[in-house]
């Protein structure tokens, strides 16, 4: 069933749209969100400056794009896929050219009201262009090379684009998240199978290409696996993130050691910690017990997400909302391992936690897009 | 596109097995992280929680306040005065430049000063202090403080820097203190944190090198909560240290600025011990220096300055320097021959002039000869040609067996640096040291305390002061450390034979009061502290027989460092001493004309506590002693100045 066989009638229209919206995902959006305005009040010694309070304006705007983009029709959202799939590419382009540098990495445009980061906006316009993608596709033919190799470069175009800049946080999402959608529209298991192993021989490739001549990544990300593997080689260098970050979740222990008690954070051990290491503030003040119902927030979030999706019968609505819920999983869980010592450290925040613009608005845009597809899908009358 | 019903359901039903495949993942992934939570937060947390202590807490060390050195009177040689100095903080200041030219205008600071102290600024983080200038005075502190709006980031502080009120006095004695170096960690197995604190000063020579340990004290320590760029956040707890002990010396700060005044333009060195007790009352090195110059940091140009003078001030010549005695060894010759029996007092040598032995002509410092004399006058007259004699008798081990006990040839144990052990040179040592055997010549020029034998002025103090006590009594520097008084030890008696005894001290009696004695005139005529006493002259080069020939040129004609350096050795009062006094004038030309009258001068002033009264010098000198103590009151510390560090 595709959009155009809705019997529109049967779709809420109007201010009724407001009854449909899936309050509880709403509620626990707001639930993670608060956690992350303690975490930010809390690290900055008690203050809502200058953190919290931008946060909280930032999630305010959010919630205003997520309710705009909500009640938009899921058609509309469908029409317009591939164009933002390609103005999402034109931005990473312009990064490219035109980007400013920050942290060792071309990741920003400035548009001079926002510091837009295209590759945040990337991961949605992946997500909805697959989506579109596999909706638009014959479904006899998901499984067909030349289909599976088209569905490919779709992934790969912006993954490439965004680990030139280099951000290898961001690429990993790209390529897991496209690769998510994909497997969810019925791509055989065997491409799986063959990327795997393609994706464990490049690996050796990458570790063995180290030091030579084509040496594939930059000597910086190498050290980070380095530190990855053994953090204690280099305690005050690469390993320093990880070290202290175990060290603050670590002394967290069960229940942590109290609001605005943590010392790792508060006396500025942890690196980023209001941005992408603030797991660690949050695991160190409020313990595993803290760290745990963070989890389950984010789990119920996906519960929600995927039993929408179920309800759903629209290819595109129901791939799209299950891959806005692949990529919101695999933002937090990648940060958590990173932080927990147990991936590589690469940029990427915890999704509605860590202090930043693009990301929120992003994913809030993408659970706009979820509610959309929730809101519009034909009910029985 | 319009799609057949069949493949909406196949698709919807496809979704579904993926999604909740994928959902399965998700939730597998999710009990991982949770799993991975519980290992590093719930199993490993203490060992956590104690590196989360390592990082958050810093100890750092409180320095102790390092003890102070008084002389025997309780006035202060070494003590620390409070140090105003000015420092700024980075991140306080804002424009550091602008605060630094507002800071220089108001307190007059040279530039250098203010480019070093920027330099410093932009080389520590921003919160760390920085010292811009040091000692200060009242005044410019008053300035700052009152201008302190418009010095954003700069405070006046006070901290305690070493300082030695009586400057050059007691510089060779006290020494100073400086700067750690790298071979003081290294030379210690643990050595104490304290020595890493920035700015530690601990004793580099004298008194503050050797009685570190007591003068240091230990550091308290104080713990503060860190962030991780190391700014204190907090103080948690502190523990004061102790403060470093204490330590007072048996020198008389009056009686070494006089020694001071009285050597004023010789290269010199006096000693003045207690017969009975070894108390050092006064241990004087001229020319001399200020140890604040050392304490502070002493610039290039002034360093070199001192290393360069002919004078040499650097070197400590009372208790490092070595000399050959002279015939201030003439009494070691002669009790080591009166307690062998190998002369009697009566008998009576002839003295030609000279004296040939072995094919050698030894000369008498006479040309003329002495004629016939018994030992007290052979002492008093300073006769060379008997003691020529005495020595071939006695023997070289004898004499240096005599030397010895008297305190001669021994390192005496004081707390200052490079205490000099001399030489009481012996058969084995020529043959080691020089690849030739002994010669009777060496045991001759040895009878007249020339050739091998080197002695400093503290051994020849010694050995005065066991002449006059006939105990063997020891030198003492420190009298109490701590308030607690360190014990004198009743000296032991020497076990000399009491005649022997008294004629050797009866030849220095006559030395003094005899009007053939050398230092007849520099006799002291108050009847309650008549001297006795000992010249001796050393040669710095050996007279050849071509210059003898030529006849011996007058000293003053010589050039400075050829000249005969100038000994004398006392004790006073004749019938109950208490004073010994040694004085080493290098070059001074002759113990008699140059060492006897400061000895004099010196004993006077022990004994009188002050500057002694005209009666106690011989009726025809007064006049000149008067000019000349009037020209010393000029010279010396005023009284009241000295007494404001009275502890």
């Amino acid at each position: 069933m595709s959009y155009l066989e809705y019997a529109v009638q049967r779709v809420p229209a109007g201010l009724s749209k407001v009854l449909y919206v899936n309050w509880a995902l709403v509620v626990l959006l707001a639930a993670v969100a608060g956690l992350g305005w303690l975490m930010l009040y809390s690290i900055a010694g008690g203050s809502l400056m200058p953190w919290a309070e931008p946060q909280m304006k930032r999630f305010a705007a959010g919630l205003v794009l997520m309710f705009a983009v909500a009640f938009v029709p899921i058609w509309f959202w469908r029409n317009v896929a591939g164009l933002a799939y390609g103005l999402s590419l034109v931005l990473l382009l312009g990064v490219e050219f035109f980007g400013s540098v920050g942290m060792g990495a071309q990741r920003w445009i400035d548009l001079g009201f926002i510091r837009l980061q295209p590759s945040e906006l990337a991961k949605i316009t992946l997500v909805m262009a697959l989506a579109a993608y596999y909706d638009w596709l014959d479904i006899r033919r998901t499984s067909r090379p030349m289909w599976v190799l088209l569905a490919l470069v779709l992934v790969l175009l912006p993954t490439f684009l965004v680990l030139r800049q280099p951000d290898l946080g961001t690429g990993i999402l790209l390529l897991l998240g496209g690769g998510a959608v994909m497997f969810l529209a019925g791509v055989s298991w065997l491409y799986f199978a063959a990327v795997i192993a393609i994706g464990l021989g490049g690996m050796t490739l990458v570790l063995a290409s180290r030091g030579t001549e084509w040496q594939i990544l930059k000597d910086y990300q190498y050290r980070r696996i380095d530190s990855f593997l053994d953090p204690s080689i280099d305690p005050l260098g690469a390993g320093y993130h990880i070290n202290q970050s175990k060290i603050a979740l670590g002394s967290g222990g069960w229940s942590g050691r109290g609001f605005m008690q943590g010392t790792q954070s508060r006396l500025n051990f942890l690196p980023e910690k209001h941005t992408d290491f603030i797991f660690t503030s949050l695991a160190e003040e409020f313990g595993f017990v803290g760290g745990v119902s963070l989890l389950v927030l984010y789990g119920l979030i996906l519960v929600f997400c995927i039993a929408a999706a179920l309800k759903m019968k629209d290819r595109f609505a129901q791939l799209l909302t299950l891959g806005v819920a692949a990529t919101f999983f695999l933002y937090f869980a990648v940060n958590m391992a990173m932080v927990m010592g147990l991936a590589p450290v690469v940029g990427v925040p915890l999704p509605l936690v860590s202090f930043g613009g693009s990301a929120m608005l992003v994913l809030m845009f993408g659970f706009g897009l979820v509610q959309s597809a929730h809101i519009h899908r034909p009910r029985g009358p | 596109m319009k799609r057949p019903p069949r493949d909406i359901a196949l698709s919807s039903r496809r979704i579904n097995r993926r999604a909740a495949i994928l959902g399965g993942l998700m939730g597998a992934g999710m009990l991982m992280l949770a799993g991975r939570m519980r290992q590093i937060q719930v199993d490993q947390t203490d060992q956590f929680r104690l590196l989360a202590e390592e990082n958050r807490i810093n100890i750092r060390l409180i320095p102790p306040v390092r003890g102070l050195i008084h002389d025997r009177n309780g006035t202060v040689l070494a003590g620390n005065e409070q140090n105003y100095r000015v420092v700024i903080v980075r991140e306080d200041a804002g424009d550091v430049d602008l605060v630094l030219a507002r800071l220089a205008r108001l307190i007059d600071l040279p530039a250098e000063i203010v480019d070093r102290a920027r330099r410093e600024v932009f080389r520590h983080r921003p919160f760390v202090p920085v010292t811009i200038a040091e000692r200060l005075d009242w005044e410019q502190v008053a300035r700052i403080a009152s201008n302190a709006p418009s010095l954003p980031g700069i405070t006046p502080e006070v901290g305690l820097s070493r300082n030695y009120p009586l400057e050059e006095d007691f510089s060779h004695v006290i020494g100073y203190v400086g700067a750690v170096s790298e071979r003081d960690l290294d030379a210690q197995e643990v050595p104490d944190p304290v020595l890493q604190l920035p700015g530690f000063q601990i004793g580099r020579i004298g008194v503050e090198r050797q009685m570190e340990h007591a003068l240091r004290g230990s550091a308290g320590t104080k713990r503060t909560e860190v962030n991780a760029v190391g700014r204190v956040m907090r103080e948690l707890d502190r523990r004061e240290g102790t403060p470093g002990r204490n330590v007072q010396l048996t020198v008389d700060h009056r009686l070494q600025n006089f020694i001071h005044a009285r050597l004023a333009g010789e290269s010199a060195a006096v000693i003045v011990m207690d017969v009975e007790t070894g108390d050092l009352r006064a241990i004087a090195s001229s020319p001399s220096y200020d140890p604040n110059l050392f304490a502070r940091g002493i610039s290039s140009a002034d360093f070199r300055g001192l290393l360069d003078d002919p004078y040499r001030p650097l070197v400590d010549k009372s208790v490092q320097g070595v000399y050959p005695p002279g015939s201030t060894f003439k009494m070691v010759v002669a009790l080591a021959a009166l307690e062998a029996g190998l002369v009697v007092p009566e008998e009576r040598v002839f003295c030609p002039g000279h004296m040939d032995v072995s094919g050698r002509r030894f000369h008498c410092w006479r040309r003329g000869g002495h004629g016939r004399l018994n030992m007290v006058s052979a002492l008093s007259e300073s006769c060379d040609v008997y003691f020529y004699d005495m020595a071939q008798r006695v023997g070289i081990e004898r004499i240096n067996a005599m030397s010895e006990r008297l305190g001669l040839g021994v390192r005496h144990a004081l707390p200052m640096s490079a205490v000099a052990a001399g030489l009481n040179p012996t058969r084995e040592w020529k043959q080691a040291r020089r690849g030739e055997p002994w010669q009777v010549g060496d045991t001759i020029n040895a009878a007249i305390g020339q050739g091998f034998v080197l002695n400093s002025p503290l051994q020849l103090a010694v050995m005065t002061a066991r002449l006059a006590s006939g105990k063997a009594v020891v030198p003492r520097l420190v009298r109490a450390v701590g308030g607690v008084e360190e014990p004198v030890a009743e000296a032991p008696s020497l076990g000399l034979d009491a005649r022997a005894l008294a004629i050797v001290r009866q030849g220095m009696v006559e030395c003094t009061n005899h009007q053939r004695g050398t230092a007849w005139s520099s006799r002291i005529v108050e009847a309650s502290a008549r001297m006795s006493g000992k010249t001796g002259t050393s040669q710095v080069f050996t007279i050849t027989a071509a210059e003898r020939a030529a006849g011996l040129r007058r000293q003053q004609d010589l050039p400075w460092n050829r000249r005969n350096h100038a000994l004398f050795v006392a004790y006073a009062p004749i019938e109950a001493p208490r004073y010994a006094v040694a004085v080493v004038i290098e070059h001074g030309g002759g113990g008699s004309s140059a060492a006897a009258p400061v000895g004099r001068d010196v004993m006077l002033h022990a004994l009188h506590g002050g500057m002694p009264p005209l009666s106690a010098y011989p009726e025809p000198q007064r006049n000149r002693i008067e000019t000349q103590q009037r020209d010393l009151l000029g010279r010396m510390r005023p009284p009241q100045t000295d007494g404001r560090d009275r502890a």
